[in-house]
């Protein structure tokens, strides 16, 4: 089904995502193909604007993780304005995106995934939402509402009580942290750790059962790629990329994010508005990459906090090298919750964080700047141009929607390839390749708003391109 | 405005209530002093009138035009009416006008949540743009080393081309084309950083209603203007 959702003038994502199944003249799956429209003619709108208003105007590209582009936006403004804000008011943009990953995996896991793994795959699609698993397991949906609920509450005390924060600025943030607010936080942040923990231990209590599933969504190898401090430990909001292979061996390590065009490159499809990046030297596609929690807790040394690596440790002896199924992003996500929250923590309890100097105001300097950070669905890259009163001339964006594009499509192809039986299209198929997509959390505005369903269109197409079988998933 | 100091009294009546007022006082003036709502954007107590906005249009019994309250002053036995159907539909008519003609794009506006063109949409009730948005491309002028004009949040209201002129006595705003293509220049439309005139004051940046004026670097929402000084404009103006 195809659903035009504007959010805003502005924001104008097309929510519209649509399967093609194609077989062969034996009945197998041929090709299978996931296609996305959206963003378009947003780089056009920026045109012009005075560069100090890209960070709310990139904000609302997404309505589900504002604070991701503006965390990028803002490292990309400091670029251009060539300062590096004070220490303070880079601890305080890590909480705001470390809170905003959280809230974000909260909502994925719980929200649109938890009721595939409480009711099944094969379970009626009538029963299987948020409202079923409060019912069959009260204490997992009360989890995931209460750790979403402790993301958006930090954002709201930090930036004010709106929708998309204007807090994070171009040289830092817009005003201080008081000790009220950060005791609040603190506060919160046991709770938290047990929600977070209680999950984590259900969810490896089950996931066994997930067998089929674990194997056949979209398990196969692929780099990884995200960010890392200089010691190699897990960093959202600052950092270097690093790229590791599916045995886990770093391929690359310590590229600049400002020189991304000489290790990055993207493939156009033809038949989707999402372009497919891949790592330059390995071509395409062998150089196709994940990211995202699971490439990110692929590729660190460690998160660098306590109890997220103990689970790492655990994580880890998943599967030797890389691990590869994508049906881990789940397991992967809920270790992230658990590291953000104590990250957060940790920063919190710095004495300086309370500091009032958070701000470093400057002229533009640069006409060039690129901004790097891990938004909750992986590496997000802004890279603008100014000119020399600072409008904007140019825009790129490499989200990470479209960083998982090339791994979505193979996942999307071996579920088909497993679950298509003959010329029809089961309901356990259809839903096995909605939950193959929603493990990658693909930021499509569809994907929460009509909430935990997926508007999703799926055909499947006999050799001369006829089509066989069509199912809506509204 | 000079008033002789033996003011008569004239009494009249707005929206019902008896109200007593100056000789010379305006419809606008008086309503103010008295509470009594009547929306305006280009009015600012201390300036000369402009009468642009026409958005304190007011209905006066025993005349069947709608007369502006800012430039209308008032008469002895005058009945006037602030609010009626028809007065709320030219009004949120202007108000639709006003937001088509150019790009208001509030939720990444450096005023947002800081305008009166906005507040006023609220206060009038609107929930929608009855027109087209023209959507035109129009400049920003980043020249000025501390301030912003953009022409894309401009509602021609001449507040700050009258408080350049008439209080900083700068004259460096003006007003240049006709109808839509009415914009606001500086000396002879050159780009405001290459003003001789301009003292960079501020004045305008703050008396302007809107987001067209800021100051650089900063970001949405995050533009308040400074109006604390405008009580003392009347005293600087009669001085
Ligand atoms: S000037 Fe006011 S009404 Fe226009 S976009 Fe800005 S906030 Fe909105
Ligand atoms: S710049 Fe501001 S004060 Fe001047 S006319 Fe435009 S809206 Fe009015």
């Amino acid at each position: 089904m195809s659903r035009t959702i504007t959010i805003d003038p502005v924001t104008r994502i097309e929510g519209h995502s649509k399967i093609t199944i194609q077989l062969s003249d034996d009945g197998q799956v041929e090709d299978a193909r996931f296609h996305v429209t959206q963003f378009r003619g947003f780089e056009k709108l920026s045109e012009g604007r005075p560069f100090h208003e890209m960070p709310a105007l990139t904000a609302r590209v997404c309505g589900i993780c504002p604070v991701s582009h503006l965390t990028a936006s803002a490292k990309t403004c400091d670029a251009l304005l060539a300062v590096t804000p004070p220490r303070t008011a880079r601890n305080l943009r890590r909480i705001m995106n470390l809170s905003q990953i959280i809230q974000s995996h909260a909502l994925s896991f719980f929200h649109l995934s938890s009721p595939d793994l409480v009711m099944g795959m094969d379970a009626d699609p009538a029963k299987r939402h948020l409202f079923g698993v409060a019912q069959a397991k009260p204490q997992l949906a009360m989890d995931g509402i209460a750790l979403r609920k402790f993301g958006q509450q930090i954002i709201e005390l930090l930036g004010g009580k709106r929708i998309h924060p204007a807090w994070i600025v171009p040289g830092g943030v817009s005003h201080p942290l008081s000790a009220e607010d950060r005791d609040t936080i603190l506060a919160m942040v046991p709770e938290a750790l047990v929600q977070a923990q209680r999950t984590l231990d259900w969810y490896k209590s089950v996931f066994g059962q997930f067998s089929d599933e674990i194997r056949t969504f979209a398990n196969f190898p692929t780099l990884f790629m995200g960010m890392v401090n200089p010691e190699g430990l897990m960093s959202m909001y600052a950092g270097k990329i690093r790229i590791v292979n599916a045995m886990g061996e770093i391929v690359a390590d310590q590229l600049e994010p400002s020189s991304y065009q000489q290790w990055l490159a993207e493939a156009v499809e033809p038949d989707s508005y999402l372009k497919s990046p891949y790592y330059k030297p390995m071509g395409y596609p062998e150089g196709i990459f994940r990211v995202g929690p699971l490439a990110r807790l692929n590729l660190i040394k460690a998160c660098g906090t306590t109890r997220a690596d103990e689970e790492l440790a655990e994580f880890r002896g998943l599967q030797r090298g890389a691990v590869l199924s994508s049906f881990h992003y789940h397991y992967a996500r809920l270790i992230e919750i658990i590291y953000c929250i104590e990250r957060i923590r940790n920063l919190l309890n710095d004495p300086d964080i309370l500091s009032d100097h958070v701000r470093a105001h400057a002229e533009p300097n640069a006409f060039e700047g690129v901004g790097m950070s891990e938004a909750p669905r992986g590496t997000l890259l802004h890279h603008y141009k100014i000119n020399r009163d600072g409008h904007i001339e140019w825009v790129n964006m490499i989200i990470a929607t479209g960083n998982n594009n090339l791994a979505m499509n193979k996942g999307v192809y071996q579920v088909a390839r497993n679950f298509i039986r003959g010329e029809k299209i089961q309901e356990g198929m259809l839903n096995r390749v909605e939950a193959v997509i929603r493990t990658f959390d693909p930021c499509l505005s569809c994907s929460t708003h009509a909430f935990g369903q997926m508007p999703l269109q799926v055909q499947l197409l006999a050799p001369d391109g006829a089509v066989l079988d069509e199912r809506f998933q509204a | 405005m000079k008033r002789s100091s033996k003011a008569s009294i004239k009494t009249l009546k707005i929206d019902g209530i008896d109200v007593a007022a100056r000789e010379h006082e305006t419809i606008l003036e008086l309503a103010q002093e008295n509470g009594i709502f009547i929306p305006t954007l280009c009015h600012v107590e201390g300036l000369s009138e402009y009468g642009g906005c026409r958005l304190c249009m007011v209905e006066i019994k025993g005349s069947n035009r709608l007369l502006p309250a800012c430039m209308t002053t008032v008469e002895e036995g005058m009945e006037v009416v602030t609010n009626s159907e028809k007065l709320q539909s030219y009004r949120t008519m202007i108000m639709d006008m006003l937001f088509s003609e150019r790009n208001h794009i509030c939720s990444v506006c450096v005023s947002n949540g800081n305008c009166d063109l906005q507040y006023m949409s609220v206060k009038l009730g609107m929930t929608h743009i009855g027109v087209p948005y023209l959507n035109p491309s129009v400049p920003v002028d980043t020249s000025h080393d501390y301030f912003v004009m953009d022409h894309n949040r401009c509602i021609l209201c001449q507040r700050c081309v009258r408080v350049c002129g008439e209080v900083e006595w700068a004259a460096t705003k003006g007003v240049m084309g006709r109808g839509i293509n009415t914009r606001i220049i500086h000396d002879l439309n050159q780009p405001w950083g290459d003003s001789d005139t301009c003292t960079s004051c501020g004045k305008c940046v703050n008396i302007c209603p809107t987001g067209a004026l800021f100051e650089k670097g900063k970001s949405a929402g995050e533009m308040v203007k400074r109006r604390d000084w405008l009580p003392y404009l009347k005293l600087m103006h009669e001085d």
